[in-house]
């Protein structure tokens, strides 16, 4: 393994900062001027929205049902199950929705789009789109942005459904708690603070999914090992921003919002 | 002054007489540490096809993408249709383009769409109705003689096919210059033939400027010797061992441009470097 001095390492995270961030940059610049692409914003909402809704559906449902049950576990010491509800709803809206809807689209979408754009990079189609005339950071990176950034925000609402939907399930057939009490703790326990604070968390996700998967796909180089080696990183990468994002819209929120 | 096709969106190119339609003048490009051309100057007149020679890495491919704008020179200035490329905005530069076709060594054929979509993008992105885009579409696949292929994915030809395609949507919008590279690489002789003959068709049927890259001195020279006869329907060499006057040749090597001339003066060169490579 070829050892890098700090100094070479520092500037190229420096670079890749600065490519980064005109990058996206140019890309929201483009939302308003023409030529826009609405056809492929539409198609990448398509493919993003509609084709990420199973494993948002499956993740966010199981994800409240095995809330429900840890959190029965620990409330029956406070003799507190009958709070179920309000825990698993609280949960999901806030944190685990948002986040997993994030981390799993992340995982579906921010690899995809790094393996698409680096396969069009390697095989000089990047080039050509250019040669013919096109920006493809107009034609590609904005309408991902768009489409990644809204339908995030309608996946992770469908999260939090479902995750409500998997506690009352548990809470029902396992825990033996009645139905409506559980929705009925699960509303009132929600704030407006609270339902802004999950439904934020999707925008800044969304973005970081779709111009880390662009950044990491249009960088690419070194032919089909190169493109394998994007698509990890923007995974990688995205996944690490979506949490440390995370934390910092939730300090954010707490500041605001006091909750 | 020298007007030259059309264009839907654009106005017609219209540059004085005289002006060379591309011009690098000391250009050099580095990548990294690595120096890969060094104090280029060349010019290719209207109606002129320029042949670059040179042995496999030293820079052919930079030069022409330069010459795009598709990678942009450390020092020197490069011109099309007389405009200095390094004072354009990004919008003149895609509107440059509109003037280029370009054939890439790969083809770069985009994979997820159907031939007639690939040929007829640019159509598309200059709004061309679907109507008018297909009649001409058929006309530039007829070209290449391609029209049964106008439903299939790049996946589906051959290689010689994807570099026919290639050339279709290259000369779909009737362009001032077109930039070929290595358009016959990884052919075998017969297809690499086709391909030439369909480079020497666009050369004398639209009289368009061309810079073409080729590894193969067969290929270059059948350039030089060979017109398009339409009686015939096809390539045949010109008598008395005439050449083509407007086919010259630039020949790099070591970063450098080592000659710049005629057909003529480059089979008669002294230079022992130039006459090992022709040999």
């Amino acid at each position: 393994m070829r050892l890098v001095s700090p100094e070479a390492y520092a500037k190229s995270v420096v670079a890749s900062v600065q490519e980064y961030s005109l990058l996206a940059g140019q890309a929201i610049a483009n939302i308003f001027s023409k030529p826009r692409y609405i056809a492929d914003t539409f198609t990448q909402m398509d493919s993003i929205g509609v084709g990420s809704l199973p494993i948002v559906v499956l993740t966010g449902f199981f994800t409240g049902c095995v809330l429900a049950l840890q959190a029965a576990v620990s409330l029956k010491e406070f003799g507190a199950v009958a709070m179920t509800g309000r825990l698993v709803a609280l949960s999901m809206v806030k944190e685990l929705g948002p986040v997993l809807t994030g981390l799993m689209v992340s995982g579906r979408n921010a690899s995809g789009m790094a393996s698409e754009l680096g396969s069009m990079k390697v095989s000089e189609q990047i080039d050509a789109m250019r040669a013919l005339g096109t920006d493809p950071i107009r034609k590609l990176v904005t309408p991902r942005i768009v489409a990644t950034v809204f339908m995030l925000f309608f996946l992770t609402i469908i999260s939090d459904a479902c995750g409500t939907g998997g506690g009352w399930v548990i809470a029902v057939t396992l825990l033996k708690l009645n139905g409506s009490a559980f929705f009925h703790t699960a509303y009132m326990s929600l704030e407006y603070g609270d339902v802004v604070e999950g439904l934020v968390k999707p925008i800044f996700s969304g973005f970081i999914i779709a111009t880390i998967g662009c950044y990491y796909g249009l960088k690419t180089s070194g032919g089909t090992r190169g493109v394998g080696k994007a698509t990890t990183q923007a995974v990688v990468v995205s996944s690490v921003l979506i949490i440390l994002t995370d934390f910092l819209v939730t300090q954010l929120m707490i500041g605001i919002f006091g909750r | 002054m020298a007007t030259v096709s059309e264009n839907l969106d654009e106005a017609p190119l219209v540059f004085p007489e005289g002006v060379p339609v591309v011009e690098f003048k000391n250009v050099s490009i580095r990548f990294e540490q690595h120096h890969v051309l060094d104090d280029i100057s060349f010019r290719v007149q209207h109606g002129e096809t320029r042949i670059i020679l040179g042995p496999a890495g030293c820079g052919k491919s930079t030069l022409l993408k330069m010459a795009n704008g598709l990678l942009e020179p450390d020092s020197g200035e490069i011109s099309i249709f007389g405009k200095p490329l390094a004072g354009m905005s990004e919008r003149e530069v895609f509107a440059m383009r509109a003037h280029v076709g370009m054939v890439f060594q790969e083809s770069a054929l985009f994979d997820s769409l159907t031939v007639e979509d690939n040929v007829a993008y640019r159509l598309h992105e200059e709004g061309v109705g679907p109507d008018e885009a297909h009649v001409r579409v058929v006309e530039a696949l007829r070209f290449v003689e391609l029209e049964k292929a106008i439903d299939k994915f790049p996946s589906e030809l051959s290689g010689g096919m994807r570099r026919r395609v290639s050339i279709a949507r290259a000369i779909i919008s009737h362009p001032d210059l077109i930039l070929y590279d290595s358009p016959t690489g990884g052919l075998d002789p017969i297809t690499s033939t086709t391909i030439i003959e369909l480079v020497v068709k666009q050369r004398d049927v639209s009289n368009t400027t061309s810079l073409l890259i080729t590894h193969r001195l067969q290929d270059a020279f059948t350039l030089a010797t060979h017109r398009w006869s339409a009686a015939n329907n096809g390539m045949e060499k010109i008598p008395d061992g005439e050449l083509d006057p407007n086919t010259k040749f630039l020949v790099l090597n070591n970063k450098r441009v080592v000659f710049d001339g005629t057909t003529r003066e480059l089979t008669h060169s002294e230079d022992p470097w130039l006459k090992a490579y022709l040999e």
